[in-house]
């Protein structure tokens, strides 16, 4: 218990140790070793850099640390040298004896490894010069890849626990909650509640039990802004936690963490142990009378759990339905005590906001939606990853500036923004500033910030069906509206693509839309109809071609699929096309073309499309 | 049956007696460690949990992570988020179940491998993703998803 920090002093000590010992290294290869990397080898690239730094005996001058998710996941497994900054790219161990023969002991570039531009195709050396991060304006995740997420040195070196210090010595809970407010922080979980507002609740809430809830139970598909977040800066979203319980004055908290992220749960579990022997969880942190005990509790498996009464409900030990609100957690809570839920990144604002105040953040953003989001680009986009960028950045700048544009040279058809909850924009929306108001006016939501690009190969049609596939089986079956409802309209989503829809469907998909948007029990049931809507509203022409005409435009729904045929004068006769046949459909003579595909055989799999790389192969009604 | 319980795991329980709260984390110890939930087990945590055993059964069966029948020694998650959706998951799904001859959430006869899918293991940058054991495969195509499984299988013997 020697490492005990009892006061400012201490903690400022400690600050200027830690900044001396990661001095004491010339250099500096971070590896990412966050779960996308990790999957790309990321940990055996570190160890294959450990032992040749060890081998050559510059393990006093250079240190390899592997860092948590630096976001450009499409490059994985990504390393940097530090204080150069120079960005390697795809590494595989085999590269470890290049890496520090060429640039740790010669200062020189490893070409090969490095980014190249897709416009200019120059070679990008620096971390500093890459668009994908150029393009960001990153707060949130400021020390992702900076710091050893398993390091409690490191995040106190880089002015960790300043803000509870400053929070507990200098504030008092009502300056707090009053900060927060004045910052104008919402909910990043998706509906956007003013973060301070919720905390006042809390603390005017009668009792003297209360709890504070971290909501790590990132359900959505196609968002992991939350899991990299703990993965890569734990304490940060501690710390933030630890903020909230001093101002809503709550003695236990609680991070109930999705069962899927095994590394999360290590990295904060480790988190905890550490801050609780340093001092800053426990009995009386700092030489106040603030004391906070922190558990970690392991979600087993339902998307529903990540509503905020349903969650209460399972860290109760219970099945996890959710409950009608009022009252709301803030009233009566985790057993039935005041309870504060905020999910993980916006927890992981309030160090920041409490340490370079709230018109700082404020000055951030929009007029109604303050400071940064992070988004999970994925998709059909050049760049996938984890972007950063002030409310009210254009769609636009994020899939084409930070994303590179389309992968592919292909058609940005849409963007499917907040997952089951949420909706698609079309290609006329790019220019529209994402915050709450306007991705709500466009029938998309924020939602916790999953951005999933579609091009012209996407049916609109099929992507509905597929979210409501997904709500259909995740519905905890309590109220009806959702139970019943949400299967029946997958149902007709499935009649329409499988060719034996009626144009009444339509109308039949909007009333029910509207049934259970009204009356569900839920945010889940509430919300599930939007990807319908959405696509309806913007894309009625393709399920109207499914319908009427009998064709799924891109050639998704087997049922549906268009003919292809091989334009004669487009062809080279490379033989591509009859390779990918699994139907000997297409055929002829390689370096003799063109060649045919045979109507019969041919079975409508758009194998022979994908794969011909001089647009040879057409699709639709025409052919 | 309680009694098959090793007694490592029923001391373990044994230290949650009285406090129903526990009952998730002790059924995910049970899972782990005994690989599924049989209806003996639910009656030995039931009781010494101090809940019924009606509650312990609907909690198992509520949440994805809870088996009621024996698994496999591999389990193979395929994703079926939306960008692995997108990026072609059905098509490795349809690929994987020939392979197998089993349907997700099923295991193959000689209790080598279990088939599941998932809704998101959040590594949508590399969609399509699986998870073998706890190894990612990511940017798959159905030829590599079932060439990593047919490793599997020859490693399992």
């Amino acid at each position: 218990m020697s490492d005990r920090i009892t006061s400012r002093a201490e903690l400022d000590a400690l600050k200027q140790q830690e900044l001396v010992r990661l001095a004491a290294v010339e250099q500096r290869i971070t590896v990412c070793n966050g779960t996308g990397c990790r999957a790309c080898g990321g940990v055996e690239v570190k160890d294959a850099l450990i032992e040749e730094i060890e081998k050559r005996g510059l393990s006093d001058r250079v240190e390899v640390m592997p860092t948590g998710c630096q976001g450009y996941c499409q490059r994985a497994p990504l390393v940097v040298v530090e204080p150069a900054g120079i960005f390697y790219h795809g590494v595989a161990p085999e590269d470890a004896p290049r890496i520090v023969s060429t640039t740790i002991e010669r200062g020189e570039l490893v070409e090969d490894l490095l980014l190249e531009d897709p416009v200019t195709e120059e070679r990008i050396p620096h971390h500093d010069d890459i668009r994908f991060y150029t393009g960001q304006q990153r707060i949130v995740f400021a020390l992702n890849g900076k710091i050893d997420p398993t390091s409690i040195g490191d995040y106190i070196a880089h002015d960790g626990y300043q803000a509870l210090a400053k929070a507990l010595l200098e504030m008092t809970p009502d300056g707090i909650v009053d900060e927060i407010l004045r910052a104008g922080l919402r909910g990043r979980g998706g509906a956007g509640f003013l973060t301070g507002r919720k905390w006042k609740f809390t603390r005017d809430a009668a009792g003297e039990v209360k709890y504070v809830i971290c909501n790590a139970d990132e359900g959505d598909p196609g968002a992991f802004m939350d899991r990299s977040l703990i993965e890569a800066t734990p304490h940060a979203v501690l710390e933030g936690m630890l903020i909230a319980a001093r101002a809503i004055s709550a003695c236990e908290a609680y991070i109930y963490v999705r069962a899927e992220y095994p590394l999360a749960v290590e990295h904060i579990r480790k988190a905890i142990d550490d801050a609780t022997d340093f001092g800053l969880v426990g009995e009386g942190v700092f030489g106040t009378d603030f004391s906070i005990d922190v558990h970690v509790m392991e979600g087993a498996g339902a998307f529903v759990c990540g509503e905020e009464t349903a969650l209460l409900q399972s860290i109760e030990g219970k099945r996890g339905m959710p409950r009608p609100r009022p009252p709301f957690p803030a009233q009566s809570g985790l057993w039935g005590h005041p309870t504060n839920i905020n999910n993980v990144e916006t927890y992981a604002n309030v160090p920041s906001i409490i340490l370079r105040g709230a018109k700082w953040y404020a000055g951030i953003g929009t007029k109604t939606s303050k400071g940064t989001k992070i988004f999970s680009l994925t998709g059909k986009v050049a760049n996938n990853g984890l972007v950063e960028v002030p409310m009210g950045t254009t769609l636009r700048h994020i899939v084409y500036d930070v994303g590179g544009g389309m992968r592919d040279g292909r058609a940005f058809k849409a963007a499917q923004l907040g997952g089951p909850s949420g909706g698609c924009l079309p290609a006329e929306l790019l220019d529209v500033p994402i915050d709450y108001e306007s991705l709500g006016e466009h029938g998309a939501i924020m939602g916790s910030g999953g951005v999933i690009v579609l091009d012209d190969t996407a049916c609109m049609v099929s992507v509905a069906r597929y979210f409501l596939d997904f709500t259909a089986r995740e519905s905890c079956g309590k109220c009806l509206p959702c139970r019943v409802g949400i299967p029946t309209m997958r149902d007709i989503l499935i009649r329409i693509t499988e060719g034996e829809g009626e144009l009444e469907d339509l109308d039949r998909l909007r009333e029910l839309a509207k049934l259970v948007k009204s009356s569900a029990l839920c945010g889940l049931g509430q919300t599930a109809p939007n990807p319908v809507l959405s696509t309806l509203r913007y894309f009625e022409d393709e399920y109207r071609a499914h319908i009427e005409d009998g064709v799924c435009p891109s050639g998704v729904c087997e049922a549906l699929a268009p003919p292809y045929a091989i334009d004669p004068d487009a062809c080279k006769g490379c033989g591509r096309c009859a390779a990918a046949c699994r139907a000997g459909a297409a055929q002829g003579t390689p370096g003799d073309p063109p060649y045919m595909i045979d109507q019969v055989l041919c079975i409508r799999c758009g194998a022979c499309f994908d794969v011909c790389p001089f647009g040879a192969v057409t699709r639709g009604a025409g052919s | 049956m309680p009694d098959r319980l090793p007694d490592e795991l029923r001391s373990e329980i044994e230290r949650h007696a009285g406090h129903p709260e526990s009952l998730i984390h002790v059924l995910r110890r049970v899972q782990e460690t005994v690989g599924y939930i049989s209806p003996g087990s639910e009656a030995f945590v039931a009781d010494r949990l101090g809940v019924s055993i009606s509650r312990v059964h609907g909690v198992v069966t509520f949440y994805h992570l809870f088996y009621t029948t024996p698994r496999g020694k591999h389990t193979v998650r395929l994703c079926q988020g939306t960008a692995c959706h997108v990026g072609g998951a059905e098509r490795i799904l349809t690929a994987l179940k020939a392979r197998l001859g089993i349907a997700p959430g099923e295991t193959t006869d000689d209790l080598a491998v279990t088939l599941e899918t998932v809704a998101c293991l959040g590594t949508c940058a590399l969609s399509p993703v699986m998870v073998v054991d706890d190894a990612y495969h990511g940017l798959l195509t159905p030829d590599e998803a079932v060439a990593i499984v047919d490793q599997v299988l020859e490693e399992a013997g």
